[in-house]
């Protein structure tokens, strides 16, 4: 073990000794693993007081970082049904007795993360099946208690929206049969969108209070997409895990397999390889641009300027080849593999990407200036859909929906990955609207084109040595009885996953939080207010994916 | 059946004939500043060919009026291409005050439309129906005012009289009158045929459709009827601002014989000078049509009345400079 390799599994991870609620919670960096027994296994009272400061609402007086929700989820049983018994550790068996059956069966694992300091807080509690809700103090959780609450029955009491989320429980309802939210009155009319669109979409259904053509309220409801990913990623690492992970969410493989081999990396404590590492960051770049190209392209298109459509269309196409040259698969599937990258680059392949990155970046330029010199376009996208920053934060959005609203949330910025070079600084947009959304997204092109251009003159500049990119030869062995966090920033947001191992380095639980879990509250309070006539161009300002979020 | 019967006849017959390619060209047009290849011109056609060989499918809730409302409407755009002149070629069938029975068709077609739309119970199409009832409440009067005030000008009540006999002297003499009764048109040509900036005639988005989502449950034959009706009144707008832009001195010719039978014969090269005289600016306008589309975003449906009050204030001006 190198030493480098040493550092990383012990300065992964520590508790800090000192006082106040940020100091109660195992801090872990990102894409390190800790031991399961370091988690502070709280009392409920003392878990919600320890959210409730780093991550609720901030008032004057309350210090301490400001952190956000990453992953909250539950877990059957006491946390470590596969480790020692926590009995005899100090304070472990007062803390317990707060469940009120005396029987504990659940337990609840936060992870927060503190943009600031670069680290994040885990900390866990044992509850009953009923609990008090934390979602009317810290609305982010409000998705990630419906998710616990649907997967164990657990009730969160006080939840003001508890219903099924994913309709993944056998013997529930069928997908989208539940009570909506109504409002009463005899000019309010309910239209109901899906969960068939109009279009190559994937399923999602939308149900809209409406007084006119003004959107009162509208409430989402997905699930058509579950297919159970989480359960089958348990027991894993198996041969099909890594090609799960790549259609967790179709658009944002790379973000997903990245944080995959982050996770493997950890438990195996090992280092990926620095090249492998550059070419990740290099295909996670490409994938952004794709991405965000095309989501101009769609703005456009929504707004019925059909030139930036037609020929942000093809460039998008252009940046997916480019991924397919480094791999040949356009959506850059195969291309990562635990240890780093399956693909290496030789020089002629390095050249060539950098013709194709500027050559296609000037084409977008061209294509996206012919949208901001267009009155009518800006007058379109302008004051339409505003999520206000609290909101914004109070949801826990991230992502370039994030950003637009003026949040500073970048994981490429505050939560690096080792071995990257840093990247500029985030686009901080002032209103939060779909002009915003769509600079922000402009903005990360130019950046990102930037980005691509340097990481591949850092190739150039090692080529000549022997650096290996590949992969670790044999399967690694996993840490077992461990907990590790990885979060990715893709196009989208923050993709997190969460392992757990049991004792034999398999995976007990494996959380994927796409970024779209977070978003699709916020496209739901952007439309309030707002002409239902403009719901097709907010969603494609957000454009979410429906089954990243059902995962 | 004298030969200006005949002749009026084959204008009517050329029209149906056409209409369907105005689409084309708009949409070629449209391709080409998109730096696409774009879909065939006779694409319409195909079109319509395919959907009238498919059943049509109707849902349980719709009644009687669903299926006939295609039909009513196909057959009272028709009938508004009867009273229309071609170029300088008297309608088939003109009368004083035919110009009110083109605005009152329009609204018949609107009317089956919008009771069609609402009959189907769905709720898009009832958010359809509403926003076009809203807009042609608003384009409706300033289509009969800038009828009126032509009518005024002509100082004649049948459309043949009014936009058909235009002496060039006589338009060179009324020069901006007849510009900003055109722009008027224009103006109202967008929102009445659903192109951008009011309306995307190739979105796939139903929250935003005003015309697209009133049609979404018709199907078959009806479907086929409906987009026929649609590019028929595109080619009726063409034609009302092709007559009033395009003065032709063969109107002298055709104005002063009396219609009967045996006035004098009009030489054949004439006709087919005086109909391509027509046709250049009927396709012109759909070349524009297409152009707007392709430099402009749709607007807001908040500011759609915007539009139709440029549209008012070019009418407006159009009968002040008359009567100044």
């Amino acid at each position: 073990m190198t030493q480098e390799q040493k550092s990383r599994t012990r300065g992964g991870f520590f508790s800090a000794e000192g006082q106040g609620p940020a100091n109660d919670s195992l801090q872990l960096r990102n894409g390190y693993a800790a031991p399961l027994d370091a988690i502070p296994v709280m009392g409920f009272s003392r878990f919600a007081h320890w959210l409730g400061t780093l991550a609720g609402e901030k008032s004057r007086s309350t210090e301490g970082p400001t952190c956000r929700v990453c992953a909250f989820f539950a877990l059957p049983g006491p946390l470590l049904p596969w480790a020692e018994s926590r009995e005899q550790q100090p304070g472990g068996a007062q803390e317990r007795s707060v469940s009120e059956n005396g029987e504990a069966s659940f337990t609840l694992l936060a992870v927060l993360a503190d943009d600031a300091a670069g680290v994040l807080h885990l900390a866990a509690t044992e509850v009953g099946d009923r609990y008090p809700s934390l979602t009317p103090r810290i609305p982010a959780l409000h998705l990630f208690e419906r998710e616990a609450h649907e997967k164990y029955g657990i009730v969160p009491e006080g939840h003001p929206w508890l219903k099924p989320l994913r309709f993944s429980r056998p013997g529930g309802p069928d997908v989208g049969f539940m009570d909506f939210y109504r409002v009463e009155g005899d000019e309010v009319h309910e239209v109901a969108v899906g969960p068939i669109h109009a279009g190559v979409i994937e399923c999602g259904h939308f149900r809209f209070q409406c007084l006119g053509e003004e959107v009162m309220h509208l409430e989402i409801s997905l699930g058509y997409h579950h297919r159970g990913m989480e359960a089958l990623l348990a027991g894993g690492p198996h041969r099909a895990t890594l090609p799960l992970l790549e259609t967790a969410a179709g658009d944002n493989t790379i973000a997903h397999t990245w944080a995959y081999c982050t996770l493997v990396e950890a438990f195996a404590e090992q280092l990926p390889s620095p090249r492998g590492q550059l070419i990740r960051s290099l295909a996670l770049e490409l994938e952004r641009l794709a991405n965000h190209t095309g989501d101009l392209g769609a703005l456009a298109g929504d707004v019925g300027f059909l030139s930036t459509l037609s020929y942000c269309g093809r460039l998008r196409g252009d940046w997916l080849n480019t991924s397919a040259m480094i791999c040949g698969s356009r959506f850059g599937r195969g291309l990562l593999c635990p240890g780093g990258a399956a693909f290496d680059l030789d020089a002629q392949l390095v050249h060539s990407l950098k013709d194709k990155v500027a050559g296609t970046f000037r084409d977008v330029q061209g294509a996206v200036k012919l949208m901001w010199d267009s009155p009518s376009v800006m007058s379109r996208f302008t004051g339409i859909g505003i999520v206000p920053e609290s909101v914004a934060r109070s949801l826990g959005l991230v992502g370039p929906a994030a950003r637009a609203s003026g949040l500073d949330c970048d994981l490429r910025r505050s939560h690096p990955l080792s071995g990257l070079p840093m990247s500029p600084p985030p686009y901080k947009g002032r209103s939060g609207d779909v002009l915003s959304r769509a600079e922000a997204r402009h903005e990360e092109i130019v950046n990102s084109a930037a980005f691509c251009s340097r990481l591949l003159e850092r190739f150039l500049d090692d080529g000549g040595e022997e650096v290996q990119c590949a992969p670790f030869e044999r399967p690694p062995f996993l840490k077992g009885r461990s907990i590790s966090v990885a979060l990715v920033e893709g196009w989208r947001g923050e993709v997190c996953h969460v392992g757990i191992t049991d004792r034999g380095g398999r995976f007990a639980e494996y959380v994927v939080v796409d970024p779209s879990f977070h978003n699709w509250m916020g496209l739901a309070m952007a439309l309030r207010g707002q002409q239902i006539s403009d719901f097709p161009l907010c969603n494609k300002s957000f454009n979410l994916s429906y089954c990243g979020h059902d995962l | 059946m004298s030969a200006r019967i005949l002749l009026s006849l084959f204008f009517v017959l050329l029209s149906v004939l056409l209409a369907p390619l105005l689409n084309g060209v708009i949409n070629r047009v449209k391709a080409i500043v998109a730096g696409r290849k774009g879909r065939p011109l006779l694409q319409l056609y195909y079109d319509l060919f395919k959907l009238m060989h498919k059943n049509p499918v109707y849902s349980h809730t719709s009644t009687w009026f669903f299926r006939a409302a295609p039909a009513a409407g196909l057959a009272a755009t028709i009938f508004a291409l009867c009273i229309l002149p071609f170029g300088p070629f008297a309608a088939l069938c003109s009368f004083p005050g035919d110009f009110l029975l083109l605005a009152g068709l329009f609204a018949l077609v609107r009317f089956s439309l919008i009771l069609a739309a609402l009959d189907t119970g769905s709720a898009f199409e009832g958010m359809g129906a509403a926003r076009e009832a809203m807009f042609s409440a608003l384009a409706e009067p300033i289509l009969l005012l800038s009828l009126v005030v032509l009518a005024y000008h002509a100082g004649d009540y049948s459309l043949s009289n009014m936009i058909g006999c235009l002496h060039p002297d006589l338009w060179a003499a009324n020069r901006p009158f007849f510009v900003m009764i055109a722009i008027a048109f224009f103006l109202l040509l967008l929102p009445e045929n659903c192109r951008i900036p009011v309306d995307d005639p190739n979105t796939h988005l139903e929250l935003t459709m005003i015309h697209e989502v009133m049609i979404l449950d018709h199907s078959g034959p009806d479907l086929a009827f409906l987009e026929y009706a649609a590019s028929l009144k595109l080619w009726i707008f063409c034609m009302l601002i092709s007559g009033v832009l395009m003065p032709s001195s063969l109107t002298a010719l055709l104005a002063e014989s009396p219609p009967v039978d045996g006035g004098p014969v009009i030489a054949f090269g004439d006709i087919v000078l005086a109909t391509l005289h027509t046709l250049l600016p009927v396709f012109g306008i759909a070349v524009l049509v297409g152009l707007v589309e392709s430099l402009m975003a749709r607007l807001r449906l908040e500011r759609v009345p915007q539009v139709l009050t440029l549209a008012a204030c070019f009418a407006v001006f159009a009968a002040l400079v008359l009567w100044r």
